[in-house]
């Protein structure tokens, strides 16, 4: 049924997974930071992740959630509704999209702000 | 090829038409095979399947490009597939789900294309490819839509989710053509399975 290739290709796509995986783990802090909230690729918003309060973005388009030390998404008006299902985020470079409204929400930790700066 | 010989030489008896005439009878195949993939995209916006990683979904509709690509030839495919998209993203979606459906959907049909022109893969082969490929031409859409290259972060999930997603298609469409070997589908690059 099944050839030698196709379990070729199962492996490669699995190493290629963890190889993106563990280097992301890598880079990952868990301390809380900030959240930075974009529309259209332009930074409206950044916040603190230990003050709990909830952000209207984009004139209300969606509704973001800090509590706890961590961010979610309790309100949007898109149709698909992702974004809201998705589980809340806190530690840095995870992040949350509404790709119909052009919304990144974004956790980052002060003490890789810089690098980020770069990659932007 | 003997199915499609006998099969045209009754049509050619009754019909009195020579192979190269019976375009109608593809034409219905193709009407047959764009519904049952606009079903299996309704099927799929049915059930709910929320794992909190935002956009994994089976892709059911994929399981009857795979087929099509199959038993009709490449052009086919991709007229079914953009087909598809555009029908099911009026119906089901909106105007931003038919540019991602067709990001993936293309990417996954090119790469899908391009692998079964190699001997080395079996149909389960050519689907895991066309899942993993289907999410990464949507991953690189949202990066240019969100203009932030930093949510590759989703990767690794997507590939994992491709893989299986790709997977169960690829198992399902192996049974199928097994048992869809007598289905004489007409036209002249016909694979077999």
């Amino acid at each position: 049924m099944m050839k030698k290739k196709d379990w070729i290709l199962i492996i490669v796509v699995l190493c290629v997974a963890a190889c993106a995986y563990l280097f992301h783990y890598l880079l990952r802090d868990t301390g809380k930071g900030e959240v930075i909230v974009e529309v259209n690729g332009k930074l409206t918003g950044t916040y603190s992740l230990n003050e709990d309060q909830e952000i209207t973005i984009n004139q209300g388009s969606n509704i973001l959630e800090i509590k706890n030390g961590k961010a979610n998404m309790i309100e949007a008006d898109c149709p698909d509704q992702l974004c809201v299902h998705q589980r809340a985020v806190s530690a840095n470079h995870e992040n949350i999209i509404c790709l119909p409204n052009r919304v990144v929400v974004e956790i980052r930790s002060k003490a890789e702000s810089q690098i980020d700066a770069v990659t932007n | 090829m003997r199915h499609f010989d006998i099969f045209y030489s009754i049509l050619q008896h009754f019909t009195g038409k020579k192979r190269e005439e019976l375009l109608e009878v593809r034409a219905a195949y193709f009407g047959v095979f764009t519904a049952l993939a606009l079903i299996f995209s309704y099927v799929e916006s049915l059930i709910p399947f929320h794992i909190g990683i935002a956009g994994v979904k089976l892709g059911l509709a994929n399981l009857i490009i795979v087929i099509a690509l199959y038993k009709m030839n490449v052009k086919s495919a991709y007229l079914l597939s953009v087909t598809r998209v555009v029908l099911s993203g009026f119906i089901f979606g909106n105007l931003f789900g038919i540019l991602y459906s067709l990001a993936g959907a293309l990417t996954s049909l090119t790469v899908m294309a391009l692998m079964k022109k190699n001997q080395g893969f079996s149909v389960i082969g050519v689907s895991v490819a066309g899942g993993v490929f289907h999410n990464i031409g949507q991953l690189i859409i949202a990066m240019l839509v969100v203009e932030n290259v930093r949510i590759a972060y989703y990767l690794p999930v997507l590939l994992i989710a491709g893989l299986v997603t790709g997977l169960i298609i690829g198992i399902t469409a192996n049974e199928m053509l097994k048992r869809l070997v007598n289905l004489p589908v007409p036209c002249e690059t016909a694979g077999r399975p």
